[in-house]
């Protein structure tokens, strides 16, 4: 338990810290992303890793989010501090009701809803031109403030961010190490053996899935008032996608993993400029080498790696 | 609304609804084979139009002869992908296999991205643009082709299951797996068999589409999900269950789009395919026994 | 304690229970026994909530649980155990009896993630307890290993620390001696006896015969999906019927 709370704490200071090291440079808006892409990695986790559900829709409750905070306080004046509660509220309501019946579907099925469930949203966001400005997006939304002091440059945005994501590490570190946590866990293991010692299985599942959406939903507020302009293109499959493979390479299950892999995915491009386009072959590729040769993700596998080579080379020693 | 136009739309969904019904097939037969719902489907359809459209213009070979090309080629990416990525698999749990077809389907993807770029283009038709008028409506001469080759497509694929030791040898895995294994079929050659057919079933249905809808890189993802959608309605069938299924929702498509808002066209599919799984998982015509979700 | 009536279980047109009644007394040890393909595992299946019946009634304590699934009947505290051990194999061992303790805890969601005092208190004490039950089994000193780590054996007394954690009325076990060896089935067999003794009725479906005769008070016998015989260990064994079937499937 000491030991968690130490981890946390370097981990903490180390994003506390970081804005000295870049000086305000392009790579801090960068960092704002890999923030918002952590906290919804975390809360892809929480379903995937931890109750072993997949969704391939969280694109879609990120960007309801986005919009609901963007609609709300762009177009109908009201203050980001209510709109941003209010969408994660909603959002969340809408995937505790849709929870009941789509994780009654397991697996595959599970799959395929969930990616229908997330272009469907996507497809609203595109039609309901009027509310949403349709394909080319909404501006004009406008940045978070606290009285006098405006979250409108690039280091203010960061410790604004990553409070949030420091907060939802919090809360899913304590959340995976309680009763509750420790019975998502067993639904993960052995649905039928939870539930014979009491586990309600369905009613849990559709909670964390509730909760997921809530953070999905709140990372969507905050990208929405920090990027000030939203349109349909950042909340499609590929970024449902994305998510998948930041929860995958970090390691299921693995709360700093999926920091390691929000981390890992949201600079990678910014190191690959001269392959933008084509960073979509790199996900794939990932996916699929992470999947056969590292299916517990950098978390677990790197250090596996480290120890099997140095077990190879203590072998050599000896020879 | 004038019947003329309820019988043009109908009239171009059966057709877009033969197509799903051929990539539903493929879904089903894989699924029936090895219990994988293989995401990357939609990518054979793409491969299917795309490789055409390489042999065609690049390597102008004739399109009697790209068109083998094409479905060779992309039946053999079927083979690798499933020798590749889904044999070696060490852990093949569901959501493993699920994480693993999509990022085969994106790299398939991206690698088409990467070989001809990302723009669309225009394969001619079999035979010819002259509308044919049928009533008050007129339809193309290639949504005639589409038509036959599903047709002669499911004909073949019906004798295949039925009529030949090795087809029948598929069936018993989907019955049960196990006790087709301990009767000596070789279920491993069955799975590959059963991405070898749908990959090459995907390709026809990317190749016969492509004159009407343009081909791209991209074209697969659509297209794979609503034949997705076509199969769940046939309850995952191999046969006339998943054609009707691909047929129903061609033409529900048409209709929607041409009477209520063509923006939302995409999104009927996805609105029926989520009805279905929540209400009736077996499948419109099938009973609720069997156990699929 | 427990009471079923009138069971009937089919599968596609095949009869797996053929209206089968019996009732259990409280505090005692009892036997279902009967050849392969008898329909104990059905039974088991339907009383614990996995299947529904196809007709028929289970009792809990006079009240009716029918069809009720697993997750509410071990509220009313009725547990089980599985032949093919089913842990939370990625959780410590420690950890699985921790779950056990689910109904006897109640934080909330938001209440754990944001850790609440009477979380912290509720945790400490699900610790606490929860050693009690590894310590009643005897693997305490194997608490942080990790559960699919474990020997069969062991793993069967994980099973049966983490039910014991509910805090039952009753506990169902089905086959627990099943790839035992002979040591181990000694352990279970006084373990059996010492669940007993702390006022948990006991109810197990086994092959192993010795086990059976030894420490069961009644015995049912099913075969063929019907009730064939039920009483105590003597009068089953001299009971003409059960001989014949038991025979007759040994060839």
């Amino acid at each position: 338990m000491k030991k968690e709370l130490l981890k946390f704490a370097a981990f903490a200071l180390l994003v506390m810290l970081m804005p000295l090291a870049f000086k305000g440079g392009y790579l801090m808006n960068v960092l704002v992303f890999v923030g918002i892409n952590t906290m919804l990695s975390i809360a892809l986790n929480l379903l995937l890793g931890y109750a072993g559900q997949i969704s391939l829709g969280h694109a879609g409750f990120f960007g309801l989010g986005a919009y609901l905070s963007g609609i709300l306080t762009a177009s109908y004046g009201w203050n980001a501090w209510l709109a941003m509660p209010l969408a994660a509220v909603t959002v969340g309501i809408l995937a505790y009701l849709i929870g009941f019946p789509i994780l009654k579907l397991k697996g595959h099925y599970l799959a395929m809803a969930t990616l229908g469930l997330g272009i469907i949203i996507y497809i609203v966001f595109n039609e309901t031109v009027d509310l949403t400005g349709g394909p080319s997006g909404l501006s004009g939304i406008p940045n978070l403030a606290i009285g006098g002091l405006r979250f409108d440059s690039d280091v203010k945005n960061y410790y604004l961010v990553w409070g949030f994501t420091l907060a939802t590490v919090l809360f899913a570190l304590n959340l995976a190490n309680s009763r509750v946590g420790r019975a998502l866990r067993a639904v993960h293991d052995s649905e039928v053996a939870a539930r014979v010692v009491g586990v309600n299985s369905r009613l849990l599942k559709v909670q964390i899935f509730a909760v997921s959406a809530i953070f999905s939903s709140l990372a969507g507020s905050l990208y929405a008032h920090t990027m000030t302009f939203i349109s349909p293109a950042s909340f499609g499959f590929n970024f449902s996608v994305e998510l998948l493979t930041m929860v995958v390479i970090g390691g299921l299950g693995s709360i700093y993993g999926s920091f390691l892999g929000a981390a890992l995915l949201t600079l990678l491009p910014e190191f690959l400029r001269a392959a933008h386009d084509y960073d979509i072959i790199i996900y794939g590729a990932l996916l699929m080498v992470m999947v056969m040769f590292m299916p517990g993700g950098l978390v677990r596998g790197v250090p596996e790696l480290y120890r099997k080579l140095i077990k190879l080379k203590g072998g050599a020693d000896h020879a | 609304m004038q019947f003329d136009q309820v019988l043009q739309y109908a009239l171009s969904g059966l057709s877009t609804g033969a197509i799903y019904a051929l990539i539903g097939i493929g879904f089903s037969i894989i699924y029936n084979a090895t219990g994988i719902i293989n995401f990357a489907q939609g990518e054979f359809v793409m491969l299917g139009g795309m490789l055409t459209l390489f042999f065609l213009e690049l390597l102008k070979v004739p399109i009697w002869g790209a068109i083998p090309c094409a479905i060779a080629v992309s039946t053999v990416a079927g083979l690798l992908f499933e020798r590749l990525a889904i044999r070696p698999l060490r852990q093949p749990t569901p959501i493993n296999l699920v994480i693993i077809t999509i990022g085969g389907s994106i790299l398939i993807r991206g690698l088409a991205m990467l070989l001809w770029g990302k723009d669309t283009h225009a394969l001619p038709p079999f035979s010819g643009d002259e509308p044919i008028a049928i009533g008050g409506a007129t339809i193309l001469p290639q949504h005639l082709w589409i038509l036959g080759i599903t047709i002669v497509i499911i004909a073949i694929n019906k004798f295949y299951f039925y009529h030949t030791i090795s087809g029948k040898a598929m069936r018993a895995c989907a019955y049960n797996r196990r006790a087709a294994g301990l009767v000596g079929i070789d279920v491993r050659r069955m799975v590959l068999f059963s991405f070898i057919i749908s990959s090459a079933m995907g390709a026809v249905a990317g190749i016969i589409v492509a004159p009407l809808t343009m081909v791209a890189y991209d074209m697969g993802v659509m297209l794979g999900l609503k034949g997705f959608c076509a199969a769940i309605i046939g309850g995952m069938s191999s046969g006339i269950a998943t054609v009707v299924g691909g047929l129903l929702l061609g033409v529900l498509e048409s209709l929607g789009a041409g009477l209520i808002s063509s923006g939302y066209k995409d999104a009927i599919a996805f609105i029926i395919l989520l009805l279905l799984l929540f209400l009736r998982p077996q499948g419109l015509f099938g009973k609720p026994e069997s156990e699929r979700v | 304690m427990l009471e079923v009536s009138g069971i009937s279980q089919v599968f596609g047109g095949v009869t797996a229970l053929d209206r089968v009644s019996f009732g259990i007394t409280k505090g005692d040890i009892t036997g279902v026994i009967g050849p392969n393909g008898a329909g104990k595992t059905t039974l088991f299946n339907i009383i614990t909530g996995i299947y529904t019946q196809t007709a028929g009634k289970v009792r809990l304590a006079g009240t009716d649980v029918s069809g009720l699934p697993p997750e509410r009947l071990a509220r009313l505290g009725l547990v089980r155990t599985f032949q093919n051990i089913e842990l939370f194999s990625g959780m410590t061992v420690h950890e699985n009896v921790m779950v056990g303790m689910h109904t006897k805890s109640t934080s909330g969601l938001l209440a754990c993630a944001l850790k609440m005092p009477w979380c912290i208190a509720e945790e400490r004490r699900i610790r606490e307890n929860s050693m009690k039950w590894l310590e009643f089994t005897g693997i305490s000193d194997l608490a942080e290993v990790t559960a699919g780590n474990l020997p069969f054996g062991k793993g069967r007394m994980l099973e049966i620390a983490r039910a014991l954690a509910v805090e039952p009325q009753i506990i169902l076990m089905d086959e627990p001696a099943a790839g035992l060896n002979n040591q181990e089935t000694l352990g279970l067999s006084q373990l059996i006896q010492r669940i007993r003794e702390t006022g948990i009725t006991v109810v197990l479906v086994e092959h192993d015969m010795e086990l059976v005769m030894d420490i069961c008070d009644r015995i049912v016998v099913l075969n063929l999906g019907k009730k064939l015989a039920e009483g105590t260990p003597s009068e089953i064994q001299d009971n003409h019927e059960v001989i014949a079937a038991y025979l007759g499937e040994d060839e």
